[in-house]
């Protein structure tokens, strides 16, 4: 899920790349300005974190990514442009978390074997996280500035299940049982384990609600892209078709809904019966405690402390 | 009651031609008044100390003694085991080093049983129980084990490899007298469930079966038989593939178990079956242990409310629950000493289990998914703290999380500052406090200080020689220390070595620790059980030196294959008084 939005970042610092992504819609600066920050503002049901920036994918960077081009130093610009755009603590945690293996040089290590017997645990990967690295963890400064880190799990994404040998400490018996287990409990949740999941899906100013079941989804991306296709009509003030929506058309009547100040903000109550902005925790969290889904206008949203979010992202935009 | 063939006269005869201090010093008992009053004693530490007083009470400890625990199979050999104990009738043998179970040790290693067997199978006839851990057996040991020993009755088989279910079946058809037969986290050949069909039909001696750890389906019936046979049968874990409704009749026909290990908790059981579980398992009013409840959905947890009452030690450790449904489940355990858990019930659960069980003396909380590298979920600092401050008694504890702070810990031990096991693993190597990013140095020495019963201590995170340097000055108690990517020099490993009088096992693995750490420790070793250095910065030439300088010392390298000649990846090093192994595969190089 999060590995095209780790290319994304990887991207940012290469002008090249930046432009490839927005050539295909832009000709001019003024009508790249013009154009993306349409885009910028279109109606999205903005789940914060990875959807929404998926989503943007060239777009949403190369809009800040001029600005941060100018200042010179790359490396330093992905922290802000997360901060802003995704307003996601997720997915600022999962750079720091990611930080954890950032005194482990995943790339360029040479395998490791454990010798003539060999090892029967197809589970790890062999790096070369033994000997001459053990010497650096305990000097390497920890210190080290956050985006070091982040490009360190960039890099590693694609080793990203690169394994130490033998960690974390668990027997063999546990890790296999385990595996088997949590692969079947996925299975089973996704057909009927226990049942479906239907919920009530309401969006402010739309005649009618829906019902949708959660089960049918295993990701927020999902969820959101069905959601959007379920509420299209209701954003254009007109039924549209069911079908997907030419892009441009879509964007010229949200511009119209947000000429009249309405953004849109997806929110769930969950079982304590408080209403919960989507995206913040685990999918299989959000499964567990959401009772009612409703599409909320942003202004009524003051209260759930996401607005500020998206006006001051808006803001930048314009 | 048997005694030494050669008594010794009466010590006041002057013809006594031993003159050792025995005879010099008055002691009172004749011989066989002596050997009846050891023969009390159990405590192998008692016995080893008895048997240093003189030569007269050596000779009276090893002819009394029954029981063998040997902590290292390569420490002394059967030769030297048999001359020395005549009338042994159990046997507890360890094997492989610990981080064998972490594949850091190959195939093919060593640590195999066969030879004791033999040479058992000469000198202990009378030979009752066996107890191996870590041990490399084969169907063939197994068939020897069944046929020599006519009075055995205890087997245990724990992290053992190389048997395969054709073995177990020569142990359920040759023991008469079974007793125990407990099989855990073991990695064997499984054939099929048939083993289990093999005791006799007039077999009803067993008091322990734990088949949990494997795989293939058993003949149910068979083993409905055997359990309604088996009157005194208190221990029973089944397999995944007892289903529910199995389960159900199991229970009916062993009302007085003690312990139980369920099969799968997950079947599309009728409305009647739901209730005769539930009547089921609250008819077990002896119910102290239950594991298990594999593949378990909430919807059934119900079923064991009534059993949770009594229970002391709950082993959840397979049974991926949410915080929710294990909050319910333990609000029903307020008796529970034991608990074993996956993370998936997270930070909420552990709260629910400090508000419910007080009594909690040890708490295991194990990962759901160990190698998620994405969304860390599971357990952080805030559950353990929670479980600190409602459980007083905790003085066990093995928490695996992707974070933590050095504030946490600190309050954690003030909250209970008896730990006796502390083994603390932040699954991210070398993360340092996640809130003010610095090393976790004062965590630990915060345990140490506080906690000065501590026996066993692993530690993780981001970790400098000042955590060795609190280790070594505070850890006056401590036996057993497990470091992994930690430390910044030598030093840590020397302050360890210095400081703890009581260390008897060390393993080392992705630290810093070089050839002055390690030959620091040269007075050391002989004191300890055993050391384990691996992805250190060893070499070759100093495990030499400390092998010259210590020949009471074994020390084993072995290389990987990548690394350049003069390195030593994984060096083991034990004392012994047998020598260096002779069964030492070609990979290990015996210095």
């Amino acid at each position: 899920m999060s590995l095209p939005k780790e290319h994304d970042y990887i991207g940012l610092t290469e002008p090249s790349s930046m432009e490839n992504s927005s050539s295909s819609i832009v000709s001019t600066e003024s009508e790249k300005n013009t154009v993306l920050n349409l885009k910028e503002t279109e109606l999205r049901l903005g789940l914060p974190g990875s959807d929404f920036l998926e989503k943007k994918a060239g777009t949403g960077i190369s809009l800040f990514g001029k600005d941060l081009k100018d200042e010179g130093n790359n490396g330093f610009s992905q922290i802000p442009l997360k901060n802003l755009v995704s307003g996601a603590k997720r997915v600022f945690s999962d750079a720091i978390d990611g930080s954890g293996k950032w005194d482990f040089p995943i790339n360029g290590g040479s395998e490791v074997d454990l010798g003539n017997g060999g090892s029967e645990n197809t589970n790890t990967l062999q790096s070369s996280l033994a000997g001459p690295s053990g010497k650096e963890i305990g000097n390497r400064n920890p210190r080290k500035p956050v985006e070091e880190k982040k490009n360190d799990n960039n890099s590693a994404a694609p080793a990203s299940k690169a394994q130490v040998v033998g960690w974390p400490p668990i027997r063999s018996f546990r890790k296999n049982t385990l595996a088997t287990n949590l692969s079947k409990n996925n299975d089973d949740e996704g057909k009927s384990g226990v049942g479906s999941l239907y919920v009530k899906v309401s969006m402010d100013g739309a005649p009618y609600l829906r019902k949708i079941d959660l089960k049918t989804y295993c990701s927020y991306k999902e969820l959101s892209s069905a959601l959007e296709k379920m509420f299209s009509c209701f954003t254009i003030g007109h039924c549209a078709s069911h079908g997907l929506p030419g892009q441009e058309h879509l964007r010229e009547n949200c511009l119209k809904d947000l000429l009249h100040g309405s953004e849109y903000v997806l929110t769930y109550e969950d079982k304590d019966g408080d209403w919960m902005l989507v995206g913040d925790v685990p999918w299989e969290m959000f499964t567990d405690s959401c009772k009612r889904l409703r599409i909320m206008k942003g202004s009524d949203a003051t209260g759930l402390g996401m607005t500020c979010n998206l006006l001051s992202f808006l803001v930048m935009t314009i | 009651m048997q005694t030494d063939p050669n008594p010794k006269k009466s010590k006041d005869s002057p013809s006594n031609s031993d003159s050792t201090e025995s005879t010099q010093s008055a002691s009172p008992f004749p011989d066989d008044v002596l050997g009846k009053v050891l023969s009390f004693l159990n405590s192998d530490k008692d016995r080893s100390s008895v048997s240093l007083v003189c030569k007269d009470w050596y000779n009276a400890e090893r002819w009394t003694r029954t029981k063998l625990f040997i902590g290292n199979c390569y420490s002394v050999s059967p030769e030297i085991v048999a001359t020395r104990f005549p009338k042994i009738t159990s046997v507890t043998l360890k094997g492989k080093p610990r981080f064998s179970d972490f594949n850091l040790v190959p195939q093919n290693w060593g640590a195999d049983v066969h030879y004791w067997l033999v040479m058992f199978a000469k000198v202990y006839p009378f030979l009752e129980e066996l107890r191996l851990k870590r041990m490399t057996v084969s169907d063939e040991s197994l068939e020897i084990l069944a046929t020599a020993f006519p009075g055995f009755r205890a087997l245990s088989l724990m992290s053992c490899d190389g048997f395969s279910t054709d073995g177990l079946k020569s142990v359920a058809t040759h023991c008469r007298n079974l007793t125990e037969l407990d099989i855990q986290d073991t990695d064997i050949d499984d054939f099929n469930g048939g083993w289990l069909s093999c005791f006799p039909e007039n077999f009803g001696s067993l008091e322990v079966l734990n088949f949990a750890s494997l795989d293939s389906e058993v003949n149910f019936d068979a083993l409905e038989r055997l359990v309604s046979r088996c009157k005194s049968l208190r221990v029973l874990k089944v397999n995944k593939s007892i289903t529910l409704d199995q389960l159900q009749r199991l229970l009916l026909r062993a009302p007085q178990l003690m312990e139980l290990g369920t099969g799968s908790f997950q079947q599309e059981l009728l409305p009647g079956q739901f209730g005769d579980l539930e009547s089921a398992f609250s008819n077990c009013k002896n119910l102290r242990t239950l594991s298990g409840l594999w593949e378990v959905t909430s919807v059934y947890l119900p079923v064991l409310y009534a059993a949770c009452t009594s229970l002391t030690f709950l082993n959840l450790s397979y049974a991926a629950l949410r915080s929710v449904e294990f909050g319910n489940l333990i609000a029903y355990c307020p008796n529970l000493r034991r608990l074993w858990v996956l993370d998936t019930v997270e930070d909420k659960g552990l709260e629910a289990v400090g508000s419910s069980c007080p009594l909690l003396e040890e708490l295991r909380v194990f990962p759901a998914d160990p190698f998620d590298q994405q969304l860390h979920r599971g357990v952080t600092e805030l559950g353990f703290v929670a479980v600190s401050r409602g459980c007083s008694k905790l003085h066990y504890v093995l928490y695996f999380c992707w974070q933590m702070t050095n504030a946490a810990v600190a309050t954690i031990v003030q909250n209970c500052p008896n730990f006796t096991h502390f083994r603390l693993c932040i699954m991210n190597p070398g993360r340092p406090d996640y809130l003010t990013n610095e090393p976790m140095d004062e965590a630990f020495g915060a345990v140490v200080k506080t906690c000065t019963k501590l026996q066993r201590l692993s530690v993780s995170g981001l970790l400098t020689d000042l955590t060795f340097e609190y280790i070594g000055k505070h850890a006056k108690n401590l036996e057993t220390l497990s470091v992994a990517f930690a430390g910044s020099s030598d030093l840590g490993m020397q302050c360890v070595l210095e400081g703890c009088p009581k260390l008897r096992k060390l393993e080392i693995r992705d630290c810093p620790f070089g050839n002055a750490a390690l030959l620091s420790g040269l007075e050391k070793y002989e004191k300890m059980r055993s050391l384990w250095m691996s992805s250190c910065n060893v070499t070759i030439t100093a495990c030499q030196q400390l092998a010259r300088e210590m020949p009471r010392l074994n020390v084993e390298v072995m290389k990987d294959k990548e690394s350049d000649d003069s390195q030593a990846d994984k060096v083991y090093v034990y004392r012994s008084v047998a020598g260096p192994r002779r069964d030492a595969p070609p990979f290990v190089l015996t210095l």
